[in-house]
């Protein structure tokens, strides 16, 4: 378990920018965190690190985005699934040519893959933030060990 | 096989309305049969893909002969089958399309992929021709955008949402204020009663179209929190009309900058949001003394319909722009 605390916006996106830089096609990321705490702005600052050129927005309706980058990233907010036992296709995501953002993951839990990244972000005040990482297989273990330094 | 007064068969499904209508020479209704699951979803608070799709399944054939029946026509005079790709639910969007396909292929007749944006800009065909360069405000549950036209077909997306669309915002706004679902409405309705005491925040992005709602989003649920804290009564009316003061203000004046700057001949607002009692005046109001000709579609066609796919597709008909029985439902279809 890895934990940063950022006192701003840009720091935030920082420490995204530069896990993009490590992702591979396939990866899995679940992402989670009040309103407010800044999901967007780390899933921007994934995006900018994958290189994708397009704006990133609230995949909310829809529940998928993907976009076209380095990698292409695919950006998923599960929220309208609660309590729903609907498989739209993840494994094809999952296991897919992209990166995976997942956010309110737990109302997916049963489809999702064991080995993942979980980070959650918290708000500590207006500006400061708590962001968690935490690895779950040997992949993610060394990401999360080559983002400490 | 091109023939200009062209009929065509339209099938949506890309949300909570199963939708079929047939469209002559893509301005005229023979038909526009729309099966809302609003009471269904009501229950839940918001739309469930799930149960979306389900419904989709039961009503679609129905759907269909019902607006067939209406428009008195029988599939042989129908020359092409037009659907919605996508954006929308992949669940949802796949039982139209794939009714669509095999509609078409029983029938041997063409098939045509439709944008959903595209339609809901499109539904204002049906009250005049367009008139190019043309600009397009589309506002709905998943989209914030402004698109530049300068020809049929061809869409240049000049600003876009950079986190919630409106609409969405509405909804989580709604949500905060405990409101029933759908939200829109009922905080347009809310907001004609009350006055912009609060005064939330304009995000108003120098130098660009984009737009952006999340940071109104949070102000609002924070202010209610903290009226909740402090045990103080909630004005839902004042709540209601400042938030949507800020979201229409934005709305209108960026629209307006663009409609100037890219010098359009026509303002089309397209979209659910276009609904709303306050943006269609405001709108209204601010393009009075220019010269750009704002159309507003009635509001039968602002929410989703076949129609508008139909109007669509006529221009891909005509363009010979059709797809194969290979059709598959893309939740993130690009314009």
């Amino acid at each position: 378990m890895l934990m940063f605390k950022t006192q701003s916006e840009m720091e935030t996106k920082e420490i995204a920018i530069k896990l993009a830089e490590m992702l591979h096609p396939g990866d899995v990321i679940t992402l989670d965190g009040d309103l407010g705490a800044g999901k967007t702005t780390f899933t921007k600052g994934l995006a900018e690190g994958l290189e994708i050129k397009r704006t990133v927005n609230s995949p909310t309706y829809t529940i998928i985005k993907e976009y076209e980058g380095r990698i292409p990233l695919y950006h998923m907010d599960v929220y309208r699934l609660e309590g729903s036992e609907e498989d739209i296709g993840f494994d094809e995501y999952f296991e897919g040519e992209g990166v995976t953002v997942v956010e309110w993951s737990l109302f997916i839990e049963s489809y999702l893959p064991v080995n993942r990244l979980m980070i959650s972000i918290e708000k500590v005040d207006e500006q400061q933030r708590s962001i968690t990482i935490n690895p779950k297989g040997d992949r993610y273990e060394q990401i999360s060990k080559e983002l400490k330094e | 096989m091109k023939k200009t007064n062209e009929i065509i068969l339209a099938i949506e499904t890309s949300c909570d309305e199963t939708a079929v209508a047939v469209i002559q020479g893509g301005n005229k209704i023979l038909s526009n049969v729309v099966a809302t699951q609003m009471e269904i979803h009501q229950k839940f608070g918001g739309v469930v893909p799930e149960v979306a799709s389900r419904h989709h399944m039961e009503q679609i054939t129905l759907v269909m002969e019902q607006a067939l029946e209406e428009a008195k026509v029988t599939m042989e005079q129908i020359d092409a089958v037009a659907v919605t790709k996508g954006p929308g639910l992949v669940g949802a969007l796949l039982v139209g399309v794939n009714a669509a396909k095999a509609i078409a292929f029983a029938h041997q007749k063409p098939l045509i992929a439709v944008h959903h944006i595209a339609g809901h800009i499109y539904a204002n065909r049906f009250q005049a021709e367009f008139d190019f360069p043309l600009l397009s405000l589309v506002v709905s549950g998943g989209h914030s955008e402004l698109i530049v036209m300068d020809e049929h077909g061809s869409y240049d997306i000049i600003g876009e949402t950079r986190d919630d669309a409106a609409g969405e915002a509405y909804d989580k706004v709604a949500k905060a204020l405990k409101l029933p679902y759908p939200g829109g409405p009922q905080i347009d309705r809310l907001a004609q009663q009350g006055e912009d005491t609060y005064n939330f925040p304009r995000a108003w992005l120098q130098d660009s179209y984009d737009f952006s709602f999340s940071g109104l989003k949070t102000a609002v649920i924070n202010q209610l929190h903290k009226l909740r804290q402090k045990d103080q009564t909630i004005d839902q009316e004042n709540i209601a009309a400042s938030f949507q003061s800020s979201v229409m203000e934005v709305l209108v004046e960026k629209t307006y900058q663009a409609a100037t700057a890219y010098e359009v001949k026509q303002l089309i607002v397209a979209g659910g949001v276009s609904a709303n009692k306050e943006l269609r005046e405001r709108m209204e109001e601010k393009f009075k003394d220019s010269s750009i000709q704002v159309m507003i579609p009635p509001l039968y066609l602002c929410t989703d319909n076949a129609a508008m796919i139909g109007a669509a597709a006529s221009i891909q008909y005509h363009q010979e722009d059709f797809a194969d029985l290979s059709l598959n439902a893309n939740p993130g279809f690009m314009l």
